[in-house]
């Protein structure tokens, strides 16, 4: 048997003791999410001992290194961890914006004390962080940022204000991008990290058309920032910025922007009906949620082979636009199909068997896949002049 | 496996890949074209492949081939397709070795050596109409003699009327049977007809051809098995080749966006082409990794390749239909002129799109697969 093979063995028999019987049933809510942070509630007991469990054995982040409460784990293994995790369902541990995005900027970024003084709350789901990255005058042009940090000799003092900070009113800490000289554009922001509890920072939630409000604006008032508080370096946060936008797209390529990957057809032919034929009872219905099960399948595909050559150093650096933008935009799709094959009782808004309008409110939500993190028209345009190298792009 | 080719793959495509574009660039084709070539492939271009051991690349190292597999094959294929090569790889190389091997017996050691040695070109006699119904087959092969006797009409038999064997599907009384109907068979008739793409596919008709009991492939009644490797390996083969003639396409409406220049810019400046230009950078990647999954899993002997085959089929077909229809209208008026070579691929993609199904054809199958 090969180490891996070994590796498997060991990771089946161990998640079989660990993973509670309730995180192996798929989640239906935003509670069954597991969050952490100082404000968290856990659902359950058994969101807390898989929680817990995970976190003993560094499987919340198992690609960091121990040091920094990951499992230390080759992609080869992690790729084995979350197939095993897969194939018995399991629930992520622990999903946040500090394992997604913070915790990849400072591994790239951060000094050695940073990390382990950052990453090991992160791993062990103690610190829940936002993002302050989009201003209302600055969303696709990010880099015209006007939220300023005035020098104060050993802290700056930040004013200006964030919008789509994603779980800003939940959030322990920030990591926001804040001007520090005006006179220069992209060398003129600094990536610096606050707690959400500093005087002066306050929070809005936004109501979204999907009667949601996971979106906040957040403004800040004199927030004081000690100077040691931030990446990378002085004046160069636009760096840090644009690779942890990468990740992003990296991330949300890697297998959430297309949706959980099932046949649609298959689900909807159940509620739906089907013909003497066996096949669904609506003919362009069916043909159309055919084409996109085509689309999704071969999507998945894509996402595995962008994974195995991003891991190994293959892939295109611009490629995780093109991920983005093609999921993004298949997602979206298979929301419009959800509602049209959900038919009238698709569009009800808080009854009980509907789930208080889970259908139309993931519908709605989705038109939002293509706007953050990089809009879809912004994508065309990365991958026209990076990948394709058109000129003037 | 991961989903990209590995170090020995990406020496075979440094090798293969300067040989297609070298020996059989899409200037080949033209000649063949203009000069009303009946074979509908270079004879000595194939004996160049058959040097190289291309078509015996699947053909099991037993039957004197290489015994490679179909992400292998593939990386053929796209040169194929990027090139517009006419060859009878595909149907040969790929389609008929896949039946033959999987059903052994005599006839795989008949066939399997010859195809290696580049010897036998073999046509598959798979439809019977203008589209693809491998599960409504129509002819017949009723007990006569010590053998079968074959009636029926096949169509879209590429290379059928110069193919030294054929194989055709028919309807015996307990499925369907695969029969290798030699060139000489008395009662076959080949009528080649030039396609769109300048292949030649033939009309075959069978009148009362007599064959021979050791004819069968495989066993009788039991052709459903071989069959779907056949449609299985040339369907994957096909989205390869598509994903070639994409690519292909792409590549040069790419380059021809940084050249051409209308209102004082190179045409590439604006954003209503980058745009949909980069959109079809995304379907063609797609494409490709889609149709390296489905090689993957044929390779493997995975369950899942039959969903994953079709699903190819019918990505590579729409990738590479946006490549030709965008190439064409992104060239303008010299898209629409023969001299031009994106015309040519326009054509190739349309006859790839139908052959073993085209896209809708697979979507359809794809819902089948899914109980839906």
């Amino acid at each position: 048997m090969s180490e891996l093979d070994a590796f498997r063995t060991e990771v089946r028999e161990w998640l079989e003791a660990n993973c509670p019987p309730e995180m192996r049933e798929p989640i239906r809510d935003e509670d069954d999410v597991c969050w952490g942070g100082r404000k968290f509630k856990f659902k359950n007991d058994a969101q807390k001992q898989w929680l817990d469990a995970c976190v003993s054995k560094g499987y919340t982040v198992p690609d960091w290194p121990k040091a920094y409460g990951g499992a230390g784990l080759t992609p080869e293994q992690t790729k084995i961890l979350k197939q095993e995790m897969k194939r018995i369902k399991a629930r992520s541990p622990l999903d946040s914006f500090g394992i997604w995005m913070l915790g990849p900027a400072l591994l790239q970024f951060g000094t050695e004390e940073q990390k382990v003084h950052y990453l090991n709350p992160i791993a062990r789901g103690e610190i829940r962080w936002c993002q302050g990255y989009s201003e209302p005058g600055s969303g696709s042009d990010l880099v015209s940022l006007q939220t300023f940090g005035e020098d104060k000799g050993d802290h700056w003092v930040v004013n200006g204000s964030k919008i789509w900070t994603s779980y800003a009113d939940k959030a322990d800490w920030i990591f926001c991008l804040v001007r520090t000289d005006k006179a220069n554009k992209y060398q003129g922001i600094t990536f610096m990290l606050f707690d959400m509890e500093s005087k002066g920072v306050t929070t809005k939630p936004i109501l979204l058309i999907s009667g949601n409000s996971p979106f906040c604006e957040t403004f800040f008032d004199d927030v004081e920032v000690p100077k040691t508080q931030f990446v990378g370096e002085i004046n160069r946060g636009w760096d840090v910025a644009k690779y942890l936008l990468g990740h992003e797209r990296e991330m949300i390529s890697g297998g959430g922007a297309g949706g959980d990957m099932v046949s649609i057809g298959g689900a909807f032919a159940k509620a739906f009906g089907k013909n003497e034929a066996g096949e669904l009872d609506d003919p362009i219905l069916r043909a159309e949620m055919a084409a996109f099960d085509v689309d999704v399948f071969a999507y998945r595909a894509m996402g595995e082979r962008f994974m195995d050559m991003w891991k190994t150093g293959r892939a295109h650096p611009a490629s995780s636009n093109m991920m983005k933008y093609v999921g993004t935009e298949l997602n979206k799709r298979r929301h419009e199909l959800v509602m049209s094959g959900g038919g009238s009782e698709a569009l009800e808004w808080d009854s009980e068997e509907t789930k208080g309008g889970a259908r139309a409110r993931g519908w709605l939500r989705t038109k939002a896949n293509s706007i953050e993190g990089g809009t879809s028209e912004v994508m065309l345009n990365v991958i026209a002049k990076r990948i394709l190298d058109l000129p003037g792009a | 496996m991961p989903l990209y080719h590995n170090d020995d793959q990406a020496m075979l495509k440094d090798s293969v890949a300067p040989f297609v574009a070298e020996q059989a660039p899409v200037s080949h084709l033209r000649k063949l074209r203009d000069s009303a070539d009946a074979t509908g492939f270079s004879r000595d271009l194939w004996a160049q492949f058959t040097e190289m051991g291309l078509p015996g690349m699947l053909v099991p190292e037993a039957h004197g081939g290489l015994g490679m597999g179909h992400m292998e094959a593939g990386i053929v294929l796209e040169e194929i397709g990027r090139n517009l090569t006419p060859s009878p790889f595909l149907s040969t190389g790929v389609g008929a070795v896949a039946a033959l091997a999987k059903a052994g017996g005599t006839q795989a050691g008949r066939w399997l050596p010859a195809i290696a040695s580049g010897e036998a070109i073999v046509a598959l006699a798979i439809d019977e109409g203008a589209k693809h119904r491998p599960d409504r087959i129509a002819t017949t092969a009723t007990r006569a003699g010590n053998g079968f006797r074959l009636d029926g009409k096949k169509s879209f038999v590429l290379h059928g009327h110069v193919a030294d064997m054929s194989i055709v599907a028919a309807k015996t009384d307990g499925g369907i049977t695969l029969f290798a109907v030699p060139k000489d068979a008395t009662g076959v008739t080949a009528d080649p007809r030039r396609l769109v793409d300048s292949s030649l596919a033939s009309h075959v008709t069978l009148d009362g051809v007599e064959v021979d009991a050791d004819a069968v492939i495989g066993e009788v009644d039991a052709g459903g098995d071989i069959l779907d490797a056949l449609l299985a390996a040339t369907r994957t083969g096909a989205a390869a080749e598509m994903v070639g003639v994409g690519q292909g396409a792409m590549d040069m409406t790419v380059n021809y966006l940084k050249e051409r220049k209308q209102f004082g810019k190179l045409i590439g400046e604006f954003q209503g082409l980058q745009h949909r230009a980069a959109h079809l950078y995304g379907e063609m990647e797609v494409a490709r990794a889609t149709v390296m999954k489905a090689q993957l899993l044929l390779d493997e002997g995975n369950e899942g390749a039959k969903l994953m085959v079709s699903v190819a089929k019918a990505k590579a077909g729409r990738a590479a239909n946006l490549a030709v229809r965008e190439g064409v209208q992104m060239h303008g008026g010299i898209g629409m002129t023969d001299e031009y070579d994106i015309g040519l691929y326009m054509k190739r993609d349309r006859a790839l799109a139908e052959y073993m199904g085209d896209v809708h054809y697979h979507i359809d199958q794809v819902a089948r697969m899914n109980g839906y």
